[in-house]
């Protein structure tokens, strides 16, 4: 087993690929991603259902095995290291990790057991953790009677009973409502600011990478086609200035002086009366704009400014909306579950 | 709806990185902490373990009282352990189903990434099936001996021992279909079901086989639940004979071998 180097970044991919085989058609779920987080990151993998981001996961943890490329997680391969992997990580999947027929605490001392804790020391963690996780008055009630915001609390608490150093959460927070996501992307938030702790999660939420995460990697067919802070990506696009005006001819007009007077780099189109400029530092430059607008003849009757999402980065790297993607992937079989009897993990 | 807590403090201190993995348990550490994982619900609700029980003990209600009268012993001495060893049957087969619920749930992705080993989770998991059994025929024990039932405390303990093999290997069948099937709920219960009924009756557990035509005695030695059934028989009776005691616990042995290599295979190919 090699030892884990001070320099060496915990996740390191190279080519990492891995296709699906289903009735003779293949799919490419993951191709040739290259990629390294390094200590201390919070990494988020964005994309649509199906894009190749849970796969990537399933692979980092040992669940998947790659079909091409390697992958080296903590300082130890995926595939020859598996054990030594499984022990460095911590885990939340997309489903619960407590058995339903299983008392919460219960849960924590097998899995602290399983990581070679002693059966005090894993039952003290498991106090601790329940007691963080506001979980200790339902620690010995059955996990199915426990409500969807205390089943993922417990979801995590399982996944740190060993104190990893790098842990990882697939789809954190599906399922929650509003405030319970609120709570838990607090908490990976805590988790990363004050431990310091590795995180690579994967959403399809784009409030949610935008709202937790340092670094985004959107992830689309297998690729990965961004891979920047949230705000950096979000600025690259610029800000959407929307203007009115009262009549065709005054928004002509005025589509025609802004072009000229923002230059270069500004994106300007006329519908109606209605003018759309995409600028880097918008909402700066806009005030400037409507003075100067006034100044040639041609009113702004109504302004608007938006800062871009992330799902504009989306719709601007795919040509699609993430928004819809997600909307007409969900409920179909998508290839992140696509598995082949009888393969090797 | 749901009760939102605010998260106060973060869990505690964090290993760092550079500083050894703790010492990992062995094998046998991770067996024993899965059996225990798969016990402490069935501690926790003992009368689960009644679930499986509802057809054997419905039969042992309303057909033992059809039994015809033998000339020597009684009906009921013939009948309990036949009723025993279909309670391990139906115990041990249903089994699977718990992994099944635990694979759509998601905990058995969770201890596929934990760092217990894969021949631990299956053969944990195999042995815990002994616990259960043992309830179940200190129940129907307890329920018959007020009856004409004789209780012959040795042997009887002999035949659960015997019995113990059979219900590992019926236990991690149960789990290796549980696998196969992963998600689907239905085709777990579909073979289940049309596998359980055509053992228990070719071996021979409600009625007796002696009349039966050629290709049904046929079938019914090629089933090793005939053979422990017939030592079970013979030692709930309080006697010994040593060629048939020595064949059930060859068939229970066989059983629990064959699970075991099959659930093994399964569960290293679960992802």
């Amino acid at each position: 087993m090699t030892t884990t180097q001070q320099s060496e970044p915990v996740i390191r991919t190279q080519g990492l690929t891995r296709h699906f085989t289903r009735r003779k058609s293949t799919v490419e779920a993951v191709r040739g991603l290259d990629l390294e987080v390094g200590r201390g990151e919070l990494v988020a993998f964005l994309g649509p259902n199906g894009a190749g981001k849970s796969t990537t996961l399933r692979m980092l943890t040992t669940l998947l095995e790659p079909t091409s490329g390697t992958a080296r997680v903590a300082g130890y391969d995926v595939v020859r290291e598996r054990r030594a992997v499984r022990r460095s990580i911590g885990f939340v999947g997309q489903g619960n990790a407590a058995g339903h027929a299983q008392r919460g605490r219960d849960e924590l001392v097998s899995q602290g057991r399983a990581f070679g804790l002693s059966r005090a020391a894993a039952y003290a963690r498991a106090e601790e953790l329940l007691a963080a996780f506001d979980l200790t008055e339902h620690a010995m009630r059955p996990v199915s009677t426990l409500s969807g915001g205390q089943r993922r609390r417990l979801d995590v608490a399982i996944g740190l009973v060993h104190t990893p150093q790098l842990l990882f959460l697939d789809e954190p927070s599906t399922g929650l409502d509003p405030q319970n996501r609120a709570n838990l992307q607090e908490q990976i938030r805590r988790l990363h600011d004050e431990q310091g702790t590795t995180i690579v999660l994967t959403t399809h939420y784009l409030e949610e990478a935008d709202a937790i995460a340092d670094r985004v990697i959107v992830i689309d067919h297998g690729r990965v086609i961004a891979d920047d802070t949230a705000s950096r990506l979000k600025s690259g696009l610029g800000d959407l200035v929307t203007l009115g005006f009262e009549t065709e001819t005054a928004a002509t007009t005025a589509a025609w002086q802004s072009e000229v007077i923002l230059g270069a780099g500004a994106e300007v189109e006329r519908s109606g009366t209605v003018v759309r400029v995409r600028a880097p530092h918008g909402a700066q430059t806009a005030p400037g704009l409507v003075t100067e607008l006034a100044w040639q003849g041609v009113p702004v009757t109504r302004i608007e400014v938006a800062s871009a999402t992330l799902d504009d980065v989306f719709l601007e790297l795919t040509g699609r909306s993430l928004r819809e993607s997600n909307e007409n992937t969900s409920g179909d079989s998508d290839v992140e579950n696509i598995e082949i009897q009888g393969e090797a993990a | 709806m749901t009760a939102t807590a605010q998260i106060t403090e973060t869990p505690v201190t964090i290993r760092p990185f550079e500083a050894a993995l703790p010492k990992a348990p062995g094998v046998l550490a991770d067996t024993w902490n899965v059996m225990l994982r798969e016990l402490r619900p069935v501690f926790r609700e003992p009368a689960s373990v009644l679930f499986a029980m509802v057809q054997p003990l419905v039969f042992l209600g309303l057909f033992a009282p059809l039994l015809p009268k033998v000339e020597h012993g009684s009906a009921l001495q013939w009948f309990v352990p036949g009723i025993i060893a279909m309670t391990a049957l139906m115990g041990a087969s249903f089994t699977g189903a718990n992994l099944t619920q635990e694979i759509v749930t998601g905990s058995h992705e969770r201890l596929l990434v934990s760092p217990l080993s894969r021949s631990s989770l299956l053969v944990g998991r195999a042995l815990k099936e002994i616990v259960p059994m043992l309830m179940q025929a200190a129940i129907i024990v307890a329920v018959v001996t007020p009856f004409s039932f004789d209780l012959h405390l040795a042997h009887v303990l002999a035949g659960v021992v015997l019995l113990a093999g059979f219900s590992i290997g019926v236990g991690a069948l149960s789990f290796a279909l549980a696998l196969v099937s992963k998600d689907q709920e239905w085709l777990f219960w579909t073979v289940q079901q049309t596998l359980v009924f055509p053992v228990l009756l070719l071996a021979g557990v409600l009625l007796p086989l002696e009349g039966a035509p050629g290709w049904l005695r046929a079938a019914s030695h090629l089933n090793p639940l005939t053979y422990v059934v017939e030592a079970e028989r013979a030692l709930f009776a309080g006697t010994f004979p040593v060629d048939t005691v020595v064949y059930g616990a060859g068939a229970s042995g066989l059983v629990a071998a064959l699970g075991l290599f099959v659930g093994l295979r399964a569960m290293r190919a679960s992802s």
